[in-house]
């Protein structure tokens, strides 16, 4: 355990040496500082009623917490691997594996780190992830748009790359719960029409699907050991 | 990645032995990428406290070698022990140091930085940190640079930073890959004499090289490798053979007088010099009397130990 920290901090101290945390840091104060004044402004606005200020006001928090969200610390599990590889390219871990620590511990150690810094800062997990997260999005008004119409080859092309890549449903769970509750009996009643809106949720997260996310974490893990502690280098 | 796969050790008892009182002992040791050959099998050994030079043309196999003893890549046959364990094993990899041949440091970190990473690495204990980092920064002339970036320095001094990590916690066995690829004739003097220290203390060094003459200098044994195989492997002495070759400057030999000589060995035929290669050397004084008595009138007798080179170059003629 002791080794794998040793990596994690190596990690973190990477992004802050390199003024990443920095960068990171100035760049989330802005986002808060803007969001906080656009949140103020919006019951000043004329001919607006509450539950117009309420629906703004439930986008844009989860506009918010797309960019804040917890669930991008996911995306550091793939992330974790190219930035060994990007090691192994540029020479250091030539250097690092041959001293006493496993493959696994270094593999660890890195996305450890860098699940520290997701969770740090929110920005970086919005650019590790952000990729990742737009497949998964795509996949996800795949679903939609095929629940729309109807259309069962679309619906699976959704389903399975919610599957695959799991932060687009875990991302459709988390804004459920903070939508308004009368929009979502709004929206409940508009049917399928509404479904397509990638910022709109009308269902939680299944638990099942929540187990599912947790085995595709450790399968993923597993998986970047294995082939890792097989390289040759 | 502490068990490795390869076939369990078939020494008989007494190899077995043997091969834990070496720094270095492999079998048949074989490396494949696809259909590539990288080392075709491996067998040799390297003694504790000796100054071991690998040499073999680029391509011969030499740095997949040594990547194979330092477990960086798996063998895909034979097997191999270092310091008594086999290649790979995680708790006697402390023990050894390593500098790569193609490698960098975090760059964004301080040269005393990384040497206290590798510290934290090697498990070396706390308390000996800075004795043991300062000693590496003074033995590789490093001492004034040790708070500055590591980005900020040079090829050679980045290998003399590389060779001072691997120097760290007096490791039994030291492999250097082309230590001295980037470095100027002064650094290349400091490496030898690194070599040289390293030695006195009792820590075996093996040592890939291409620069035949700085082998020449320091190695106590070599082996010469090509196409993945070892093609001659011994002391400076064996390689090269106790008799060294001789150049004579002649002049007034005939057709038939030269043909005479042929009963000395096959010699290299200049004109007025005349190279012979492997006379022994109670042989000279009858060559120059028969040179004499074929009419010749001698100007020079010149002994010439072969170098290196000659003989390296030799080897993979013999070999190809």
């Amino acid at each position: 355990m002791n080794r794998v920290l040793t990596i994690a901090r190596l990690t973190v101290l990477e992004a802050s040496r390199r003024k990443l945390l920095l960068a990171l840091a100035l760049l989330t104060l802005a986002v808060i500082v803007l969001t906080s004044w656009g949140f103020s402004r919006l019951p000043t606005m004329k001919d607006v009623t509450p539950a117009q200020v309420r629906l703004a006001a439930s986008q844009l928090t989860i506009l918010v917490a797309f960019m804040f969200s917890g669930v991008l610390a996911l995306g550091s599990t793939l992330v974790a691997a190219p930035a060994i590889a990007s090691d192994i390219e540029s020479g250091i871990a030539l250097a690092i594996l041959p001293r006493p620590i496993r493959r696994s511990q270094v593999l660890m150690g890195k996305w450890l780190g860098l699940a520290v810094l997701v969770v740090l800062s929110p920005m970086t997990g919005g650019v590790i992830a952000l990729v990742l997260f737009f497949v998964a999005w795509i996949g996800g008004i795949a679903l939609a748009i095929g629940q729309v119409f109807g259309n069962d080859t679309i619906i699976n092309i959704g389903v399975g790359s919610r599957l695959l890549i799991p932060t687009d449903g875990l991302w459709h769970g988390a804004i459920f719960y903070l939508e308004p509750s009368d929009i979502l009996a709004a929206a409940r009643v508009a049917g399928r029409a509404r479904a397509g809106n990638p910022f709109f949720a009308d269902q939680p997260l299944a638990f099942k699907y929540i187990l599912w996310v947790i085995a595709w974490l450790v399968a993923v893990l597993g998986l970047a050991n294995w082939s890792f502690a097989r390289r040759d280098l | 990645m502490q068990a490795r796969s390869i076939d369990p050790p078939a020494l008989n008892p007494d190899e077995a032995a043997g091969a834990a009182s070496l720094a270095i002992h492999t079998q048949d040791l074989a490396k494949r990428y696809g259909k590539t050959v990288a080392l075709a099998g491996l067998t040799m050994s390297v003694r504790r406290a000796e100054v071991f030079g690998f040499l073999g043309p680029n391509g011969a196999g030499k740095t997949t070698a040594v990547k194979l003893l330092v477990g960086l890549a798996l063998p895909t046959a034979g097997q191999g022990w270092v310091l008594g364990a086999p290649v790979g094993d995680l708790k006697t990899r402390r023990r050894l140091g390593y500098l790569p041949e193609l490698f960098r440091y975090q760059g964004w970190m301080s040269a005393r930085e990384v040497l206290e990473l590798h510290c934290k690495l090697a498990q070396i204990p706390r308390p000996d940190w800075k004795k043991e980092i300062d000693a590496a920064l003074e033995l590789v002339g490093l001492s004034d640079r040790a708070g500055d970036r590591v980005d900020g320095f040079s090829k050679g001094m980045q290998q003399r930073l590389g060779l001072g990590v691997a120097l760290l916690g007096r490791p039994d066995l030291v492999l250097l890959d082309e230590p001295t690829s980037a470095l100027d004739p002064v650094g290349r003097h400091d490496v030898r004499e690194v070599i040289r220290a390293l030695k006195g203390r009792g820590t075996a060094v093996f040592l890939n090289s291409h620069l035949l003459t700085e082998v020449e200098q320091i190695c106590d044994r070599i082996a010469v490798v090509d196409h993945g195989r070892v093609i001659a492997t011994g002391t400076m002495a064996e390689i090269l053979g106790k008799d060294g070759a001789v150049r004579i400057r002649a002049t007034g030999l005939a057709t038939t007088g030269r043909a005479a000589l042929r009963a000395y060995g096959s010699f290299d035929d200049e004109g007025e010099w005349l190279t012979f290669r492997g006379l022994s050397q109670d042989r000279v004084p009858d060559l120059v009397g028969e040179i004499v008595r074929q009419g010749g009138r001698v100007y020079a007798v010149e002994p010439r130990h072969e170098t290196l080179e000659d003989r390296f170059l030799e080897l993979l003629k013999e070999n190809g």
